[in-house]
């Protein structure tokens, strides 16, 4: 049962140079997320924007399985995802690597997991790259900002800074 | 995609660790240079240079009080940074909340 409206409250940090970390909440149980998350039925329905149709969603669910999302967007064209998996817990931990289609030198290690308290699903997703240039590339690349680098501790330095300003 | 030259680009100047140290350190307040080679533990000449790098993007701010000179963070200058974490956030929200009120939907169909 929904309570609360949780729209916009996805949390993104960067604990590392290599590393950025998302976390959300859902009013849903773990098995049900987990489900949604690794089900091709269910991925089509959230993954994508309305306006960018899916027209791969392939999912192997099994260590050594491939998964592959792809979307057309009408500004960039097909945006292409892909990987494999490598460890799985259901409905606690998923890891997987993940290659975006044209930085294929560059993959990234993901890892998901759910943790159920009272009906409520806390989602950490930490993505990993092998350098920070491969994260601040492919991201980058997805951002049209062009911004290279980040501040591992920029979120603390900013809250700090306006802290000190109000 | 095209790459700014260290000295003038923020995002160049702190993908060095020890320039986050010193930014880290100056976020909690004014510092003296002699301060922060005592603090980061490196050299006075290395600390000079690396806050001339610093004070050249426009992360640091400096002001000279009798014979000391101090040093401070001008967060300003991190603003595009932040930009990208916020966009970053914003595309990661939309898909999530997706995510969300598909879920809501589910487990409304299953109640009925």
């Amino acid at each position: 049962m929904k309570t609360i409206d949780r729209t916009g409250t996805a949390s993104v940090t960067l604990p590392s140079d290599t590393e950025i970390l998302i976390t959300r909440e859902f009013d849903a149980p773990a098995e049900l997320v987990f489900d949604v998350w690794t089900t091709p039925e269910h991925v089509r329905n959230w993954w994508g924007w309305e306006s960018d149709p899916m027209t791969v969603c392939e999912i192997d669910l099994r260590v050594g399985g491939t998964w592959r999302f792809v979307s057309v967007n009408e500004g960039f064209g097909e945006v292409d995802f892909y990987g494999e998996y490598k460890e799985i817990d259901r409905p606690h931990r998923l890891v997987s690597s993940e290659i975006f289609a044209p930085y294929p030198d560059s993959p990234a290690l993901n890892t998901m997991t759910l943790e159920e308290r009272d009906g409520v699903t806390t989602m950490t997703l930490l993505v990993q790259y092998e350098t920070q240039e491969a994260r601040d590339a492919t991201i980058a690349s997805g951002m049209e900002s062009g911004l290279q680098h980040s501040l591992d501790r920029i979120d603390a330095i900013l809250a700090g800074e306006q802290g000190r300003a109000s | 995609m095209a790459r700014a030259a260290t000295t003038t680009d923020a995002f160049n100047a702190v993908a060095e660790p020890r320039r986050r140290e010193i930014l880290d350190v100056l976020a909690d307040g004014e510092r003296t240079v002699n301060e922060i080679v005592e603090m980061v533990g490196l050299s006075q000449p290395l600390v000079s240079r690396h806050l001339r790098i610093l004070r050249q993007v426009g992360l640091v701010r400096s002001r000279a009080m009798g014979r000391n000179r101090f040093y401070r963070l001008d967060a300003t200058a991190l603003q595009p940074i932040h930009a990208w974490v916020t966009e970053y956030e914003r595309h990661w929200n939309e898909r999530l909340d997706r995510l969300d009120s598909y879920l809501d939907d589910l487990q409304r169909e299953e109640t009925q």
